[in-house]
């Protein structure tokens, strides 16, 4: 998986958990609350879905890691391939 | 101190056959009901009454996938009533809005939907989601409709089996007598269809209506009634302090007239029908009626064998003598039974006839149950009425809580 396949698959979790929101022109250096209507159990959200559909764990300290799209592909990209590795 | 004077000055509501009073209304006349057939999860088909409004309308998507069913139809209903009530609600001070809202139950439709959930990862509870507590918090429908609405003063819920639609305008009455809010939104809401439980712990009662003709399976009175049609649906009124409303010129449905709500202390499921007359008599006597004045009992009967004759007991009990211009019915033969938002919608029907002067029948009547022959019954067509001054509306539900409201025509 690229960084940008990767930001994609966290576009899709968003989309359906902010259904209201205008994804088409998100920065993927600023962070995502700053500039999407997001809360704090909107990104509990997001840590969901990717353990339901692609079952990466984020753990609690890593969350920060979740806070920009660039971040987002930083800390997961590396997971999403370790696990296509593992399978 | 004699008490204030308590109006019914808007309504919303969804109900299986209708999404504003209007419709509601008119289909109630034209004997047209609202029940379907509906994939009940690991129960296949059932016979539902389900409702149609738009959730959209006054929610955004994601406070509509956030929320509970519950919560969707409170708002609505809620945004429905302070349209109708036409009070400017930017200028309403916030915090003496109160929201009271009658549930049957709250909460299983979220937990079955969690448990079915991680059914699907090999019951590992990491997947159990983090709403499921906010969605199951038994005050859920009317924190909804608060943050909904940006209202701040007390908003709860009221748990009264099927009796809860009258208990939420009984409870915003007090309220407003005691001056803890100005304003009110009450009434009852349910989500109940959507939860397999209350599906399969009916059937399991032998009290789950079936009928080749969806339409046709609600029969409160009829000899062949075979058990409940299990619907959602909501109703909540704006009422106000009867100065408030004559201040802002609001348009009046209804006064409070009386009401009262005790309990059986007999069964959990049975009713009690000595229980029931004590509290008509108790509203009536509350409202400063004699039974012959009042112009329509709604019943609250759910068409069960047992529970309708018991009912139809209680009533003959309180009108079955010298009550000319009394005329009874039932709205769950068209919406079948509508649980927490039963009584707040079958008062609702009604309310039109303080102007049309007609009586809503009971549908679905082929064979009458000699049991449930009661004088004044309006039976599949309309009746019109000399008079119709007072609606006295009844609400019973389980570990036997009974509810009267009584209404009356509004005369300054």
């Amino acid at each position: 998986m690229t960084k940008d396949e990767c930001k994609q698959v966290v576009l899709n979790i968003i989309a359906d958990i902010a259904p209201d929101e205008d994804l088409s022109n998100v920065k993927p250096d600023v962070r995502l609350r700053d500039q999407l209507q997001l809360d704090s159990m909107d990104f509990l959200d997001i840590v969901m879905e990717l353990r339901k559909r692609h079952g990466i764990e984020v753990p609690e300290a890593d969350y920060m890691q979740l806070a920009s799209l660039d971040s987002c592909a930083e800390y997961l990209t590396p997971k999403f391939n370790a696990l296509a590795g593992r399978q | 101190m004699k008490p204030s004077r308590i109006v019914i000055t808007g309504v919303g509501l969804t109900a299986p056959n209708g999404n504003t009073l209007a419709e509601f209304r008119a289909n109630l006349l034209a004997g047209k009901a609202g029940v379907e057939s509906m994939e009940i999860r690991y129960m296949g088909s059932q016979l539902a009454g389900v409702c149609h409004y738009d959730p959209l309308k006054y929610q955004k998507k994601k406070e509509v996938r956030v929320g509970t069913r519950a919560g969707s139809i409170s708002i609505y209903c809620a945004r429905e009533a302070l349209a109708d009530s036409g009070v400017n609600f930017e200028t309403l001070p916030k915090d003496r809005v109160g929201i009271y809202i009658g549930c049957t139950e709250h909460g299983n439709v979220e937990t079955e939907n969690e448990i079915y959930n991680i059914s699907k990862f090999n019951y590992d509870t990491k997947f159990w989601s983090h709403y499921h507590t906010p969605r199951t918090v038994a005050n859920n429908p009317a924190g909804e409709t608060s943050l909904n609405l940006g209202t701040t003063g007390p908003a709860y819920t009221i748990g009264a089996a099927c009796a809860a639609g009258n208990m939420g305008l009984i409870h915003a009455t007090q309220m407003l007598r005691l001056g803890e809010v100005d304003f009110a939104v009450c009434g009852g809401v349910s989500e109940s269809i959507h939860t397999f439980g209350i599906f399969a712990g009916f059937k399991s009662q032998n009290a789950l209506a079936t009928h080749e003709d969806p339409l046709k399976a609600s029969r409160p009175f009829d000899l062949a009634r075979n058990g409940i049609v299990i619907s959602e649906g909501g109703a909540l009124y704006t009422l106000e302090r009867l100065e408030d409303a004559q201040a802002r010129g609001a348009k009046i449905y209804a006064e409070i007239a009386g009401y009262h709500v005790n309990s059986d202390a007999s069964d959990y499921v049975l009713p009690n029908p000595v229980r029931q007359t004590e509290c008509i008599r108790s509203a009536l006597g509350r409202a400063g009626l004699q039974p012959a004045g009042i112009h329509i009992v709604n019943t609250h009967a759910t068409a069960t064998p047992l529970g309708d004759i018991q009912e139809c007991e209680a009533i003959r009990a309180v009108f079955g003598e010298n009550c000319p211009d009394t005329h009874i019915n039932n709205t769950k033969s068209y919406i079948g039974h509508c649980m927490g938002a039963a009584g707040a919608l079958e008062l609702a029907g009604n309310l039109p006839s303080f102007d049309d002067l007609t009586v809503h029948p009971t549908i679905n009547v082929d064979n009458l149950d000699p049991k449930c022959d009661l004088p004044g019954l309006v039976l599949n067509q309309p009746r019109k009425a000399a008079k119709v001054d007072t609606i006295l509306n009844n609400s019973f539900g389980m570990l036997g809580i009974n509810s009267t409201l009584i209404v009356r025509r509004f005369v300054p």
